[in-house]
């Protein structure tokens, strides 16, 4: 096939579909239980190198846990996919755990605004980027998902946006119409924090879904934490529901507020005081160490850091908020 | 005349742009704040998506976040950013709103970059995101942004959004869809549209108070006028307390 144009943006991760299928024809298919800590699940799971991707939508039904593990853990030399990346992509800079990163959202909190901190990082030019869009690596998992190793999409096209990323151009041989040929993303590792799940992976998710379901169908690895566990019968009694199949996951992580500081649909609202926190202290490197050293380094486990940040009180207040009772507006 | 500060006319004129049966894909702030106004002033079936996924809201209170609780608020449905972006690349979504750091006379936005060194930049800003997607999916894109020279700039120096690219028929040389593109730009100052032929940027209305001269002075380019300049009206009483006592009580947008 003829390529019309092509980017001079890198490629972090190989697209290559046969080679995808040699890896998950040997993934195991076995109705195990995969309960662990996060501790653990880094540890076997999160290997320095890897390619990250953070499941949910930056603050908002993240895996706060295993973010903090990761830098807790200090890994480094990571790909991430900066895929709608604002919370979860604050943490990991603070880390300088990944040295290769595609960007569609990164540096900013939405109308929180930009993080300090992550700026730094990544003016410092030790990080190599690729560009694309939110949805340009939405369609980069899906392809992957798929079992392809690209997907045609119609943006991108005569922007710096694509010319910095690694897409090709190419002809649809019906029509001769123009696309972007987006390449598959296997991601060696992905995390992602759901409402419900069984000890064997399967998952349960409410409110938006974002990129998820095709990222945990790409990842070659997955770590789910999920608000709570519930039982196989339940997932059997209606399977209408599930939305990641077990044979998709690697471990099970249960960790109640696990998306806090940020959303979690219909559980509680992100913790705006913590985030404006966050941002402020980034500002001095010196303070922004010792708010570190508080919140993640010296932190047994993501419930030590939420008993430092309010605890259950602070958690009741998010919950009101969330379903936006009277009294949370106090 | 009732009295309104510059963010809460923008709002107002951009709300008006929303009729009532479109849909309008938008990010948080003001963009969030103009589809609110319009679906409870004028236009109750505005379908407002956002790139998370939220679809078709009853949004009741400005959201922090596009992929916060409130995206999905007695929605239609709580889906994801394929099926937003797909709904937009099939033609159904006619609106957008978008904002940047940089805006051209060809309506190109950037929000990645300044400084030429794209490994090292002077200034890394957060990149597409779903600006990108909306403005090559969208019909019609709006953008909402102070007038000001260091943000109107003759060419942007990275385009990370498209405009109409370098104007005449250069967008719809590229391969993106035909027909969709830069519709209307809107300043504290004035209303812009982009000329059927060359693509460039043109008044088409003043906001009170302002005159032509000034929106040139506090523009780093050429600006075309159009055959006829109207006055803009300024917000109504209603449109002020809707925005005011539903939409941002804690002036979160209209406070800036």
């Amino acid at each position: 096939m003829e390529v019309l144009d092509q980017g001079i943006g890198a490629i972090f991760t190989d697209p290559d579909a046969d080679k995808a299928r040699e890896f998950f024809r040997k993934k195991s298919r076995a109705l195990t239980p995969k309960v662990m800590s996060v501790k653990e699940a880094v540890e076997k799971f999160v290997h320095d190198g890897d390619y990250l991707c953070i499941g949910g939508f930056g603050a908002n039904r993240i895996p706060t846990a295993v973010c903090h593990e990761i830098v807790r853990q200090g890994r480094k030399n990571m790909g991430f996919a900066g895929h709608t990346s604002t919370h979860d992509f604050q943490i990991l800079c603070a880390g300088e755990v990944f040295d290769k990163l595609d960007v569609a959202y990164i540096v900013g909190l939405e109308a929180r605004g930009l993080s300090p901190n992550a700026r730094r990082y990544m003016e410092s030019g030790k990080v190599k980027v690729s560009e694309w869009t939110n949805y340009s690596l939405s369609v980069r998992f899906k392809a992957a998902a798929a079992g392809v190793s690209f997907y045609p999409a119609r943006n991108v096209m005569g922007t710096d946006t694509f010319k910095y990323s690694g897409a090709k151009i190419i002809q649809c041989p019906f029509t001769g119409t123009k696309y972007a040929a987006m390449p598959a993303i296997w991601p060696d590792v992905a995390a992602i924090h759901v409402h419900e799940a069984d000890i064997y992976g399967n998952c349960r998710i409410r409110g938006i879904t974002v990129s998820d379901l095709d990222v945990a169908r790409a990842a070659k690895r997955l770590i789910i934490t999920c608000e709570r566990l519930i039982q196989n019968d339940e997932i059997r009694r209606d399977p209408s529901y599930t939305v990641i199949p077990y044979w998709c996951v690697d471990a099970v992580c249960e960790v109640p507020y696990g998306s806090y500081p940020g959303n979690m649909y219909g559980e509680y609202f992100s913790d705006e005081d913590h985030l404006r926190e966050w941002l402020k202290v980034e500002q001095d490197p010196d303070e922004f160490k010792r708010f570190l050293d508080k919140n993640i380094y010296s932190c047994k486990d993501h419930f030590e850091y939420i008993e430092k940040n309010g605890g259950m009180h602070k958690l009741l207040k998010l919950r009101e908020k969330e379903f936006m009772f009277t009294k949370a507006r106090d | 005349m009732a009295d309104y500060n510059t963010m809460e006319l923008m709002i107002c004129t951009a709300a008006r742009e929303l009729e009532d049966g479109a849909s309008v894909g938008v990010g948080t702030g003001a963009p969030c704040a103009a589809a609110m106004l319009a679906q409870k002033a004028h236009s109750p079936n505005l379908v407002i998506l956002f790139e998370a996924g939220g679809a078709a809201p009853l949004i009741p209170e400005m959201p922090i976040s596009v992929g916060d609780s409130r995206t999905t608020w007695k929605a239609i449905m709580a889906s994801g950013m394929c099926e937003i972006m797909e709904t937009a690349c099939r033609g159904m979504l006619d609106y957008t709103f978008l904002g940047g750091a940089q805006i051209d006379m060809y309506g190109n936005l950037n929000s990645t970059r300044i400084g030429p060194d794209h490994q090292k930049p002077k200034v890394r800003f957060p990149g597409s995101g779903g600006a990108n997607d909306f403005a090559s999916f969208c019909w019609r894109m709006m953008v909402m942004t102070p007038q000001d020279p260091k943000r109107f700039v003759e060419r942007v120096s990275y385009i990370t959004t498209p405009g109409w690219l370098e104007g005449g028929d250069s967008r719809a040389k590229s391969g993106l869809p035909l027909g969709a593109g830069p519709y209307k730009i809107i300043t504290n100052m004035a209303v812009m549209d982009f000329e059927p032929e060359s693509k460039r940027m043109r008044i088409i209305a003043i906001n009170p108070g302002y005159s032509e001269k000034d929106v040139q002075d506090n523009c780093g380019f050429e600006l075309l006028k159009a055959p006829k300049i109207v006055e803009n009206p300024p917000p109504t009483a209603e449109e002020l307390a809707i925005l005011r006592d539903q939409i941002d009580p804690y002036r979160y947008v209209i406070g800036r």
